[in-house]
């Protein structure tokens, strides 16, 4: 007893609160992103606007991988759901760009909901493989209607089809605010969700799915909720690409941007709000930078090495710090979300 | 010093290992990076051209070619005197024959490395993806695609392709070589993906217009790898099988083809962008001896062989049989490279038109190439004569028909750049820039 009024005595109150200093970190990234904008070079801050839409195709898949533990190997079938959705919505139905967006938004929806209830009858591997072969038939579907979508060359958007209230979206100042207000969106969605009575159930279901079956939670239900937000946020972010970058494509469709925003969410540290972001950033430098790398120092022939350089790094990344960037930094603040 | 112009980055090796190892952070690096930002377009400094390359992914085979005639054809400018008296210099870039990438890509041209124009793409899926962000960035555009993305309107006025014609073209012109010497029923076999798509509507169309018949159109999945089920859909009376099948699936194609028909074939026409790359003497190849291809260069020195494709032919490092000199096995991409030989001296014909400075001047200088229309058979243009269209951004010349003899492709045909000609369908100069 007299123990435990010692360790009471000797424990001294931090000077914010958990949710205090969460929301001071997410405020405070926001913030440091608007300012980027000004103090980086206008490469760099056009690199950041399309890292910023793809962080929120990671967030997407962290709130089912990191937050629910179900690793799917689908969501480039997500991802296209919204891009096509807006894109197609523009090209045939002649709508405004805002309707459009409504329409890309409810495709992803609409398409999580059909995958979720189907994949969500299996578990573990096969809900990988499952999830795999909906994107394929995803994929298969854009070339099947190549008459409407262009197959894998895909088409453009045109710059009067990509003005919303006003702004054009082609312009790069109106293009990272657009792409910093998604995100700021997102970023805050998710925060609020990971802190929220479902989000934790989410995490109880990832730790131990049988005790959180046992104590009452419909885990089926919530499952499903998890893939219906992640499949929006996900179709968000490809709404945003066609939206922001003017294009639309089969190849957004295919296996690889399935394997991206798991890289993505691997590399930044998943079951993290700000993971997400960290990994996206990273993962875009370390390809072109590691391009510049080989260019300075290999002939022409041998400059496709790079891929090599990078995935050096990302095997070193695994093997050493496994639980990501933002894992690593929660290690040592076990406040972070 | 021209060794040094032609280099792949304008990066210093100090700054690449500067910038990556810095380790606080991509942001943190890329805090780092204006001063490698530097200001091209002074009247000493070398014309930067940014080269967006395939060396991964779906197009490596042909940007590794691309690669070799753009280092080619740059050696031999600056040894000429360069563009106004300037060197050229060469940033290349991989867009991983991805689109997204490519858009990547061109930005780097235009905002990191301060790119005069940028040029070279072939995919046209890393066009279409590119092409927007070059526009809106008003860098001029240069590609060598061979799509029909550019004279279909699709894109826009920064986006050119004067040194190689579109599928569009090249189709058509065949239409009337079939009719007239293979047969007049025709069975189509194509892969279902945007670029057979191209095949099927323009040729079915240019063909029926002379006469001619198609009797069936299979399009064969893109994932396919055994085409066995699809043979029996031929039908008996075709007359000519007209083949356009790409990718790696290509060998066992032609081959699983061969068990089909066994000796008794009909005429058989094809793509020869399905072996581009691959050498004819590969096993099960044996079956195309007697079919003709579609040549957008002959690979093989014809025994008319041009002193301007001679020239190209030794500067590129290319044997007589469209190999690499240096290796019998790397067979060459003939048919398509030479576009990026032949927009390399558009943009210089262009530039000196327009009395290029720098960036200020990527208007007139879109304005020098659209004011221009035939240019001769030389050395400047080693495959054929040409005919720039500049409403649509497209350039028209001659195509080759060559018959497989003895395992080689022996020229058969050559068509009028009038064969190739269709209706505009867009006037580029009529957009605002």
């Amino acid at each position: 007893m007299s123990q435990l009024t010692e360790s009471a005595a000797g424990f001294q109150k931090p000077l914010l609160s958990q949710g205090s200093r969460s929301i001071l970190l997410h405020v405070g990234i926001v913030i440091l992103l608007f300012l980027l904008y000004f103090a980086l070079p206008v490469y760099h801050s056009g690199n950041l606007a399309r890292i910023l839409v793809l962080a929120v195709f990671a967030m997407g898949y962290n709130v089912l991988f990191g937050y629910t533990g179900l690793l799917s190997l689908g969501h480039a079938l997500f991802f296209a759901s919204g891009m096509y959705g807006f894109g197609l919505a523009i090209q045939f139905i002649d709508v405004v760009p805002i309707v459009a967006i409504i329409i890309g938004l409810l495709s992803a929806v609409v398409v999580s909901v059909v995958v979720g209830i189907l994949a969500l009858r299996t578990t573990g591997v096969a809900f990988m493989i499952v999830t795999l072969m909906f994107a394929q038939a995803g994929y298969l579907t854009v070339l099947l209607f190549g008459e409407y979508t262009r197959g894998d060359e895909g088409f453009n958007i045109h710059r009067s089809d990509r003005v919303l209230f006003g702004f054009d979206l082609s312009q790069a100042t109106n293009r990272y605010f657009c792409a910093l207000i998604l995100f700021a969106i997102c970023f805050f969605l998710t925060a609020w969700l990971v802190h929220s009575r479902f989000g934790k159930t989410l995490v109880a279901i990832r730790e131990n799915e049988e005790r959180a079956r046992m104590l009452g939670y419909d885990i089926q239900r919530h499952k499903l909720i998890a893939v219906i937000i992640s499949g929006a946020l996900s179709g968000a972010a490809g709404v945003a690409y066609a939206l922001l970058f003017g294009y639309a494509g089969a190849s957004f469709a295919a296996v690889q941007y399935s394997i991206l925003p798991l890289l993505y969410v691997l590399l930044g540290g998943a079951g993290t709000t700000i993971g997400p972001l960290i990994g996206t950033v990273f993962m875009f430098y370390l390809i072109d930078l590691s391009s510049d790398l080989a260019s300075a120092y290999l002939s022409s022939e041998f400059a496709s090495a790079y891929m090599l350089i990078a995935g050096i790094v990302l095997i070193l990344l695994t093997l050493f710090a496994p639980q990501g960037f933002a894992g690593l930094l929660r290690s040592k603040c076990k406040w972070l979300p | 010093m021209t060794d040094k112009i032609i280099t792949s980055s304008s990066i210093s090796r100090r700054t690449a290992l500067k910038t990556l190892g810095a380790g606080a952070g991509a942001l943190a690096v890329a805090g780092t990076m204006p001063g490698i930002i530097g200001c091209a377009n002074a009247s000493d400094e070398p014309i930067k051209i940014g080269f967006q390359v395939h060396r991964t992914g779906i197009g490596a085979a042909y940007g590794r070619w691309y690669d070799r005639t753009t280092e080619a054809v740059v050696k031999r400018i600056n040894a000429e005197g360069g563009i106004n008296g300037r060197p050229i210099e060469i940033i290349a870039e991989d867009d991983g024959t991805d689109p997204k990438r490519g858009a990547e890509v061109v930005e780097k041209f235009a905002n990191k490395h301060n790119c005069d124009i940028a040029f070279g793409t072939l995919f046209s899926h890393v066009v279409y993806g590119s092409a927007p962000r070059a526009g809106e960035l008003a860098i001029p555009y240069f590609v060598v695609s061979e799509g029909h993305h550019v004279a279909s309107g699709k894109l826009n006025r920064y986006t050119m392709q004067p040194g190689i014609t579109d599928v569009k073209s090249q189709v058509e012109a065949m239409a009337p070589f079939i009719a007239d010497n293979l047969g007049k029923k025709v069975t189509m076999i194509y892969p279902d993906f945007a670029f057979g798509h191209d095949h099927r509507d323009y040729f079915s169309a240019a063909f029926e217009a002379k006469g001619g018949q198609i009797l069936e159109k299979i399009a064969i999945p893109p994932t396919e790898t055994s085409f066995s089920k699809y043979f029996p859909k031929i039908p008996r009376d075709t007359e000519v099988i007209y083949h356009v099948m790409v990718g790696p699936a290509v060998l066992t194609f032609v081959k699983e083809l061969g068990e089909f028909f066994g000796p008794s074939r009909p005429e058989i026409f094809g793509f020869i962008d399905s072996l581009e790359a691959v050498d004819l003497a590969s096993p099960g190849l044996e079956f195309l001896e007697g079919t003709y291809f579609w040549e957008g260069n002959p690979r093989y020195a014809q025994a008319e062989q041009s002193e301007f494709d001679k020239v190209f032919r030794e500067a590129v490092g290319v044997d007589d049989n469209g190999a690499s000199v240096s290796d019998a096995k790397d067979v060459s991409t003939y048919a398509h490279m030479f576009g990026c030989w032949e927009t390399l001296y558009v943009v210089k014909a262009g530039m000196e038109a327009a009395n290029y400075q720098g960036v200020k001047d990527r208007q007139k200088l879109i304005e020098a190439v659209e004011a221009m229309s035939d240019m001769p058979h030389s050395f400047e243009h080693p495959q054929g004569a040409k005919r720039f269209n500049g409403k649509t951004h497209q350039t028209f010349g001659h195509q080759y028909i060559s018959k497989v003899t003895e395992g080689k492709l022996v020229l058969a045909h050559t068509t009028s750049i009038e064969d190739t000609l269709y209706e505009d369908e867009v006037d580029y100069t009529k957009m605002s820039f």
